[in-house]
């Protein structure tokens, strides 16, 4: 095979790493809210039961998730999962969702209770005083944080092949075991130029947030 | 008849009992200094009056409505205390600003979102049926008030952009848009460097007319008998001395007090 026809195969693999990627992000950013929310919550029992499902997940390999959502569902319940890659989004979106949550409370722990006294004195409702003056705050804040654990997606999501999802280092296994090894290493490249333009974008954003200090 | 009437105020944290029965009342455009040490309750008063804190017990009254009564839980819903606050301005020691917004958002924001939400449910605000009129309306507010405390040149600027004494003016400009019955000043001068504290003072004192009510929190004592209709000097949570200037400042009567204002002389 020729180094174009390798590219091309391995290029479709890595097509399921952006695929889970892109899903994981797009899933995993608002769901971190709403945990972030609850592990927040006055309610203490709403409150105890997002920590310990944060605790469960953050401190638990990622690849034993996917093994236990792919797994699961079919050996307990008897309702096996229809595709590979639905259960590798599923556990991929959870575990993403439960360190998102965190950040998220961090920042929204490190706005200062001024900000929310200013903008109670003023008459604005909870939500207002939140979606108007502190989720902007929160953002800019976070993006480093968050930057970082969008960096380690991209990388984490070639683990989807424990299950079996056709993602691209599985592809260069398969060059691998018939006696072509450098494929396995040139996947490599794939992830590099990939975080590369992440992190130019994220560089990007960064500075677009710079117009205000504080 | 008063603006302001603040009967029994009785507010403690965890076991510190912090208020210990606060009385007064103001008459519209009066100004009330309210002086004492660190830690006997000025500001904790001032936060009650904002309803930042809830009192165990006492009464607020202004123009003679029943805003917070300690016993009456019905008005204490999230949105009774959010229609209260309508009725008091807070400047804060540390501004305050939102730092996203420029000067002239700053100001805005909070009576752009009421007015949104007003249009929406009862179809109108302050006598505009759509919003962007009412925007323009609120807009040219938020420029008078800019130019009143002296800052139309800055309209467009970051807080980060400006000197403290300056973002402390932009915050009296932002108390005063919703045109508040009572307007509070808590320590307005006390995060600032000694050579910004006389443009924020100016300002404040700028403000007094017939129609403005002010309650400050201040440990300056010269400013206090100059701008104040009225002193209270506060100690252990209770109000020691009341009256004008002249009588608190100038001829205190009780030892605490004189204490407390002989300390201040010998500053230097």
């Amino acid at each position: 095979m020729s180094f174009w026809q390798i590219s091309l195969k391995l290029l479709e693999g890595f097509g399921q790493n952006c695929f889970i990627f892109i899903v994981t992000l797009l899933a995993s950013l608002p769901l971190g809210l709403v945990i972030a929310f609850g592990s927040m919550s006055k309610f203490k029992p709403l409150c105890w039961l997002t920590r310990a499902f944060v605790w469960v997940i953050r401190g638990t390999p990622l690849m034993l998730q996917l093994f236990v959502v792919f797994y699961v569902p079919g050996l307990v319940f008897g309702m096996p999962f229809q595709s590979r890659m639905s259960a590798a989004l599923v556990a991929f979106i959870i575990n993403y969702a439960a360190y998102f949550s965190e950040i998220y409370r961090g920042g929204i722990n490190s706005i200062p209770k001024g900000q929310y006294e200013a903008g109670q004195v003023l008459g604005m409702t909870k939500s207002q005083i939140f979606f108007k003056v502190i989720l902007f705050q929160v953002i800019k804040r976070i993006i480093p944080p968050i930057g970082n654990e969008i960096i380690t997606l991209v990388k984490d999501t070639s683990l989807a092949r424990a299950i079996a999802v056709p993602e691209i280092l599985m592809m260069s296994y398969e060059f691998a075991a018939e006696g072509l090894i450098w494929p396995l290493f040139y996947t490599g490249a794939f992830f590099l130029i990939f975080s590369g333009g992440l992190t130019l974008l994220l560089g990007y954003v960064e500075k677009k947030l710079n117009y205000y200090r504080g | 008849m008063s603006v302001l009437k603040v009967e029994n105020i009785h507010k403690s944290f965890d076991k510190t009992q912090v208020l210990k029965g606060i009385d007064f009342s103001l008459q519209k455009g009066e100004v009330l200094a309210i002086i004492g040490a660190s830690g006997s309750g000025k500001t904790t008063l001032l936060r009650c009056l904002n309803f930042l804190e809830t009192p165990q017990k006492g009464k607020i009254i202004v123009n003679d409505k029943v805003l917070f009564d300690a016993d009456d839980k019905k008005l204490q819903s999230d949105e009774q205390i959010r229609k209260n606050r309508l009725h008091f301005g807070l400047v804060f020691q540390s501004f305050n600003l939102f730092p996203q917004y420029n000067v002239l958002k700053n100001i805005m924001l909070a009576e752009e979102l009421l007015a949104k939400e007003q249009i929406k449910a009862v179809g109108e605000y302050n006598g505009c049926t759509d919003f962007k009129e009412a925007q323009e309306k609120i807009e040219q507010k938020a420029k008078d008030l800019l130019n009143k405390v002296g800052l139309s040149e800055k309209m467009d600027f970051y807080p980060y952009q400006l000197s403290g004494g300056q973002q402390q003016r932009v915050a009296i400009a932002r108390a005063l848009a919703l045109n508040p019955h009572v307007l509070c000043f808590d320590e307005p001068t006390s995060a600032l460097d000694p050579e910004l504290t006389g443009e924020v003072l100016k300002v404040i004192k700028g403000l007094k007319s017939s129609d403005s009510t002010m309650v400050i929190v201040t440990h300056e004592i010269e400013f206090a008998r100059d701008v104040a209709d009225k002193v209270i000097f506060m100690a252990d949570g209770v109000i020691v001395e009341e009256g004008t200037p002249q009588q608190v400042i100038e001829n205190p009567q009780n030892e605490r007090t004189q204490a407390f204002l002989s300390r201040f002389n010998q500053k230097f």
